[in-house]
């Protein structure tokens, strides 16, 4: 879509947000694993994201869409203070993982990474052998004491990431040399290997095909067993396939948090619906 | 309820087509059922006749509205009220097609009524169960083609007296039954046509209840009226009273 387009699409948005509806919150009974609350997020004297209050729920998937440019990525980034290494980027508010502050003083951005992981819109593999590419992490944070333990570990977390039947004769070669659909698998499989409690995925597969996006797909509704995953995509059918819950962005504030089934089918604010259905303000 | 369009015009296109096939298919059907009463109440046996053998034109509708929806959802993937309008669209093919059929059983009995020399009131029954019966049906139609969530739960709760009229037509047959038995047959006959008026009411409310599941998206199907009224529109509901 052209800039034109998609300049007027905001232009004609001319509905006020005035508080988030749905169900941003959880209720009492449901774990929350990360929650953010006033969450403003600046470049330099631009205001990226206002004001978002947003629970994310233990081993849950949350989907988070928008059209570009609404903070979607901005505000999943800050969940992991991947921001910090931008250097006109501040957030405020307050975010925490497990009830504890991520912004704290006192907290590692390093470890913080490896609990709250991420994968990346391009499939980005060190340029290092497939087994390398997954001991990164577990050699980083010292999470393994042995060469047997972190052979198991390599293949643990490619079994979980659903590669290493494909991979496991060839663990010594460059992870660069994969397909882009098992790159990204290798990726993950190097997040999950330092053993992360949430996994942030930005568009994890806008640059696959549809065969290795339905695989990406089923390995993420395997995984949120044991992780939280929150995602952003721009892909309205896939935020509908795999999560349970779906937060719309638009123009920096979070408009409608609601179970994906009810976003999908009957939305309560009128951007989300006019965004799903594909329609202009 | 969207005013907009959408950024792809053919989607739009296609919605308004599979909408206006739709109006097409009940302003069929509605015909069906007013010419089927007529052809009753004067049995008329050459219009019970035509209203018998014309519901090939409204099953071909069915199967055709019903396969390019198939089609929208699996290009356009529609969510929301788009999915919704499908979905009614969907839902209403098969009540009318239903009434359809029903029209054409009145039809039928139409061409086997003989004159009535006395119809101790029968005829006055069953004249108001197919008036009411085809207004339900009229006005249902009519909030479906401008969605009218409001006047669609009026009609739902105004189908109540469908009930009420079939009990008082059951009454008169009965007496009328055993005045006589040789009335019997003719009794039975307009019994079955008021059966099929009643399915006609019937099929109605469905209408209704696919036109407010478009326009709030909620499924009142099975709940009661009242609480629908109250939960979907509380301020109309405490203005009432």
């Amino acid at each position: 879509m052209s800039t034109q387009v998609a300049d007027k699409t905001r232009d004609e948005f001319d509905v006020e947000i005035l508080d988030t509806v749905g169900k941003p919150l959880l209720t009492e009974g449901q774990d929350i694993k990360m929650a953010t609350r006033d969450c403003d997020v600046f470049y330099a004297d631009n205001q990226a994201i206002y004001n978002v209050d947003l629970d994310i729920g233990k081993n849950e998937i949350i989907a988070m869409i928008g059209p570009s440019g609404c903070g979607k990525s901005t505000y999943l980034r800050a969940l992991n203070r991947m921001n910090d290494t931008i250097e006109i980027c501040r957030v405020t508010g307050k975010l925490t993982l497990d009830g504890e502050d991520i912004y704290d003083k006192n907290q590692d951005p390093v470890l913080l990474r490896a609990r709250v992981g991420m994968v990346f819109q391009k499939p980005n593999p060190f340029p290092k052998s497939i087994y390398d590419n997954v001991a990164y992490g577990a050699r980083l944070h010292g999470l393994v004491n042995n060469k047997s333990e972190l052979d198991d570990l390599v293949e643990a977390s490619l079994t979980k990431a659903g590669l290493f039947k494909e991979v496991k004769d060839n663990l010594q070669k460059p992870g660069t040399g994969l397909s882009g659909g098992q790159q990204q698998r290798l990726c993950i499989a190097r997040t999950i290997a330092v053993d992360p409690e949430v996994i942030l995925m930005d568009e994890p597969t806008s640059a696959l095909d549809p065969i290795a996006t339905a695989v990406i797909e089923e390995l993420m509704d395997e995984l949120r067993h044991n992780y939280t995953i929150a995602i952003v995509t721009h892909s309205m059918q896939q935020a509908a396939r795999i999560s349970q819950r779906t937060a719309y962005f638009h123009l920096g504030k979070l408009v409608e948090v609601n179970e994906t089934n009810t976003v999908f089918t009957n939305p309560e604010h009128k951007l989300t619906e006019n965004y799903i259905t594909g329609r202009f303000g | 309820m969207q005013t907009s369009n959408h950024i792809l015009h053919s989607f739009d296109q296609e919605l308004e087509d599979i909408r206006s096939k739709a109006l097409e298919m009940g302003g069929l059907v509605e015909k069906q059922v007013s010419n089927a009463l007529q052809a009753v109440m004067e049995r008329d046996i050459e219009l019970g006749e035509l209203v018998s053998s014309s519901d090939g034109q409204i099953n071909d509708l069915e199967v055709d509205i019903d396969e390019e929806c198939a089609g929208i959802i699996a290009r356009r993937q529609p969510t929301a009220g788009d999915l919704r309008l499908l979905l009614s669209i969907i839902k209403l093919t098969t009540d009318l097609e239903r009434i359809g059929d029903e029209a054409e059983q009145i039809g039928q009995y139409a061409t086997q009524l003989g004159t009535l020399t006395s119809d101790k009131g029968m005829n006055t029954e069953l004249r108001h169960l197919g008036e009411l019966a085809h207004t339900l049906l009229k006005l249902a139609l009519d909030s479906f083609a401008r969605m009218d969530d409001l006047q669609a739960l009026e009609v739902a709760k105004k189908s109540r007296r469908i009930g009420k009229e079939f009990d008082n037509l059951s009454r008169v047959l009965i007496t009328h039954m055993m005045d006589d038995q040789r009335n019997i047959k003719d009794a039975l006959r307009v019994m079955w046509c008021a059966r099929a008026l009643e399915r006609i009411g019937n099929h109605s409310t469905n209408i209704c209840e696919f036109v407010i599941y478009r326009v709030k998206g909620k499924d009142i199907r099975h709940t009661n009226l009242k609480k629908v009224g109250k939960k979907l529109y509380p301020k109309l509901e405490s203005d009432d009273q």
